[in-house]
């Protein structure tokens, strides 16, 4: 009839429900509720194409990192510093001149075509060693890839490869393409450089060009249950004060790479339902830099540049212009790098007796006006941060009776001045420290290198001993002898000061409450988003 | 007329050639634009980059070129899009279309409408109010009143989106998609429109104020010709053929304030397009939107031409004697 019978078990369960409820509530969080929904992000500017496989930007992989997977990412706690992808693991060879990469089974990509080891090889071979900004420096002594079977990778080559620099190149420069939409194409002009096609958590919608780009879930994603949301929407907000109004109007739920100014943070911490997170850049810090112009005669003297050196007071730096969300630094490798961090270097503390000391001992005494000498100073337009540090220079450098000219440029017109004319004596630069002093921070130092390559060395600094110490790090495959040429780049980097390292910092995410799993990875701004789910 | 648009062919080689040459003399190209974007690269990077941009070529056989493309009406491919020109221009033209035409619409009939009222007691309390409120927002920027519309409207009350041309990924059709377009230009019509109408009402009613004392208002008036009808029919209408004039040189004006309110309201217009053309250095793409914005100033001069001969006849039988 209608009723229905009690049974025990029936009973056991409502019982349980009940007091999971009440105990586990977070469990149950972490679980159903996390599932579905859109999460609408803030995007400045749209990438010119959004594959990472060519284009290893933070630009291009905010977007393009939810679709194309690397081979491994950035990992808290664990002991190589990654987590699997698409590679389970990796293995340097003693002479390192092969390493071996076992690949994950049973992955499909989004068109659903299996991937293999063939996919990896010939990105290896044709994208990232010639086309890749970043791959082909990392990868310019790759021969070959072989692939014994479908799911193992053996990259070969011609001198010994540091299998340490493998490790933290991977997150960066091991996007893997699908071969058999690129194979016999010209891959620059492939049109899956627009509308990516890859194996990771969400697959790429569409582009609607000025406004938003849209991602959906992969419903075939290797990661079990992953990703937890249906979509991920990109609004494209040019204006600086944008993504902060559409974050107070619950327009969008999460704005990254520090979009909100470091003015306006303060400010809405306060909003109920918005929080800053800080959390989630630590490998890809930004480091504050002032370059200098040795071809210029004074510049070349070490004293004028240590005098420079005491003459910043970087504690200022970090309080007034990052407002407190920035380090300052004591030499080249950041702090949040503590794989190759050496605190053990020459300090030039804030000193103004010191640095006038230092100059009047080079040759250079005040003369009218208290001036010594005049020096032009281009400050990066990439960060409103480098611009006003540049302000701060010049007053800085008037207290020591150096009389600095700023010249501002727009973007094109910076770099053309700095890096191919070498039309300045200081500039104020941000490069970027990736995971490895190898990857672009030894670049910044190191001799020979032609006009016209961005953010390098460009000031005619030349040292022998220092090339010396990079060339060699450069094969050494030990780790632990590595990490020691490294801290002698450090220790010799902070003594002849071919470059003044200023203050570090990493960029701030405001994000609504209700956005969980936020930064929980060192790369995670740019990395796939998997677990990011929305509570309700 | 036909001369008109033959004498506009020079005009606009003119447009395209220094528009050419002043990018060419901006420091920086294309290249340098896109490796700021990348982070960083080697030098055979910027090599390979420069001569698939075809920049490795000499200015001159660029610019020949660009104009001999042009006279087939291709407007080439965008450096900084990666995509053709004319596909760019034609996805942005229409937004800022509908923003200048309804900024436009509502800087000239509320203006011309205000001016009417403020025209009509030349010195009244009325006049002097509108007059000096009409100022205060003449020496407004338009960004800063962008900015402070959104963050009433849009923050504060959540009346209006606070910016785009429409609610993202929406799936929205037919009318509520007209619907969710107008309810978004609404801020962005109203920054770019208000700062306008104060020159539209000032010119109604100064042009007005000396209507008043010519010897035809006073005849009328002796006629006994009731107020409001010599108000409308008799003084502004006469008053309104500079009106007209400013109309024509607004178009080009306001397509410049549309670079700043677009950026404001993140709406995908031409302005925007044209600022991010000349942040990348893409000369072809920035000579592109000049000379579609250069057609559609003469465009609207052509117009303004032609609405002359409707106000006032005088005009258009000057031009058949002559």
């Amino acid at each position: 009839m209608f009723g229905y019978s009690l049974s025990r078990r029936t009973l056991m369960r409502g019982t349980a429900l009940v007091a999971g409820g009440l105990v586990l509530p977070r469990l149950a969080l972490a679980d159903d509720a996390l599932r579905g929904g859109r999460l609408v992000v803030a995007a400045d500017s749209e990438p010119r194409s959004l594959n990472p496989a060519i284009v290893a930007s933070n630009g291009v992989f905010f977007i393009a990192s939810k679709i194309v997977e690397p081979l491994a990412e950035a990992a808290f706690g664990s002991e190589s510093g990654l987590a699997p992808r698409l590679a389970t693991s990796w293995e340097g060879a003693e002479d390192g001149l092969s390493v071996t990469f076992k690949l994950r089974e049973g992955v499909t990509w989004h068109d659903g075509k299996p991937f293999t080891a063939d996919d990896v090889a010939f990105s290896a071979l044709n994208v990232w060693k010639p086309l890749q900004n970043l791959g082909r420096v990392v990868f310019a002594n790759l021969e070959t890839v072989d692939t014994p079977d479908a799911h193992t990778a053996v990259f070969r080559f011609s001198r010994p490869m540091p299998i340490q620099l493998i490790r933290n190149a991977m997150p960066v420069v091991t996007s893997v393409l699908p071969k058999h939409l690129y194979e016999g194409t010209d891959i620059s002009a492939n049109p899956a450089n627009h509308a990516p096609v890859g194996t990771g958590p969400f697959r790429f919608a569409e582009h609607k060009p000025g406004e938003y780009y849209r991602l959906v879930r992969n419903e075939s994603y290797w990661g079990g249950d992953q990703p937890k949301l249906d979509e991920v929407v990109y609004r494209v907000l040019p204006d600086r004060a944008a993504a902060a109004s559409a974050l107070e109007a619950e327009e969008i739920q999460l704005a990254a790479f520090s979009q909100v100014p470091l003015v306006d943070l303060d400010r809405i911490s306060k909003v109920p339902g918005l929080k800053v997170v800080t959390e989630g850049y630590e490998a890809l810090t930004y480091q504050l830099v002032v370059e200098i112009n040795h071809r210029n005669p004074i510049l070349a003297k070490l004293a004028v540049r240590q005098a420079i050196a005491h003459a910043i007071d970087k504690r200022f730096v970090v309080d007034t212009v990052f407002l407190g969300y920035a380090a300052s630094s004591t030499g080249p490798v950041p702090k949040n790098a503590p794989e190759f961090y050496n605190p053990q270097v020459t300090a030039h503390d804030f000193d103004i007796d010191r640095a006038n000391a230092l100059l009047d001992e080079a040759g250079y005494p005040r003369g009218e006006g208290g001036k010594r000498f005049s020096l032009r100073l281009l400050p990066a337009p990439f960060f409103s941060e480098t611009r006003q540090f540049g302000d701060y220079l010049r007053q800085a450098l008037a207290a020591v009776g150096i009389d600095v000219q700023i010249v501002n440029n727009d973007t094109p017109a910076h770099l053309k001045a700095v890096y191919t004319d070498h039309a300045f004596d200081l500039t104020v630069g941000s490069p970027v420290f990736r995971g490895d002093p190898a990857i672009s921070t030894t670049i910044l130092v190191q001799s020979g290198i032609p006009d016209g390559v961005p953010f390098s060395n460009q000031g005619g600094y030349a040292n022998a001993e220092l090339d010396a110490i990079i060339e060699e790090a450069s094969e050494t495959v030990d780790p632990e002898a590595r990490t020691a040429l490294y801290n002698d780049f450090q220790t010799m980097v902070t003594e002849e000061l071919p470059l003044i390292n200023v203050a570090e910092w990493g960029f701030t995410s405001v994000v609504r409450d209700n956005v969980v799993n936020v930064g929980n990875n060192p790369r995670w701004v740019v990395s796939n988003w998997a677990d990011t789910g929305l509570a309700r | 007329m036909r001369r008109r648009l033959i004498g506009s062919i020079p005009v606009l080689l003119i447009v395209v050639m220094g528009t050419f040459l002043l990018m060419e003399m901006a420091p920086g190209d294309a290249v340098d634009a896109y490796l700021v974007s990348l982070g960083g690269g080697d030098a055979g990077l910027a090599a390979q980059l420069r001569q698939s941009y075809g920049l490795d070529q000499s200015a001159f056989s660029r610019l020949l070129f660009y104009l001999g493309s042009l006279a087939r009406f291709d407007l080439g491919w965008s450096l900084a899009f990666d995509r053709p020109i004319l596909g760019l221009i034609a996805e942005r033209l229409p937004n800022t279309l509908w923003l200048m035409g309804t900024a436009t619409a509502l800087a000239f009939m509320l203006g011309s409408a205000l001016g009417v009222v403020a025209g009509a007691r030349p010195g009244s309390l009325t006049d002097r109010l509108l007059s000096i409120g009409s100022l205060a927002l003449y020496a407004t920027p338009s960004f800063w009143l962008g900015l402070v519309l959104i963050l009433i409207f849009a923050v504060d009350l959540r009346w209006f989106p606070t910016a785009g041309i429409e609610t993202v990924a929406s799936g929205k059709v037919g009318m509520a998609r007209v619907f969710d377009v107008a309810w978004h230009l609404v801020l962005p019509v109203a920054s770019l429109g208000f700062i306008y109408l104060a020159l539209f009402l000032r010119m109604m009613r100064s042009g007005m104020a000396e209507v008043w004392r010519l010897d035809f208002v006073l005849a009328a008036r002796a006629r006994g010709i009731s107020r409001l009808r010599l108000v409308l029919r008799h003084v502004a209408r006469n008053a309104l053929l500079p009106l007209v004039t400013m109309l024509g040189l607004q178009a080009a004006t306001m397509l410049g304030g549309s670079v700043v309110v677009e950026s404001v309201f993140a709406v995908p217009g031409f302005g925007r397009l044209a600022h991010e053309a000349v942040a990348a250095r893409d000369a072809p793409l920035l000579t592109g939107i000049i000379v579609v914005s250069a057609v559609m100033v003469i465009a609207v001069n052509l117009l303004v031409d032609i609405a002359y001969g409707f106000l006032d006849p005088r005009v258009g039988r000057g031009e058949e004697v002559s």
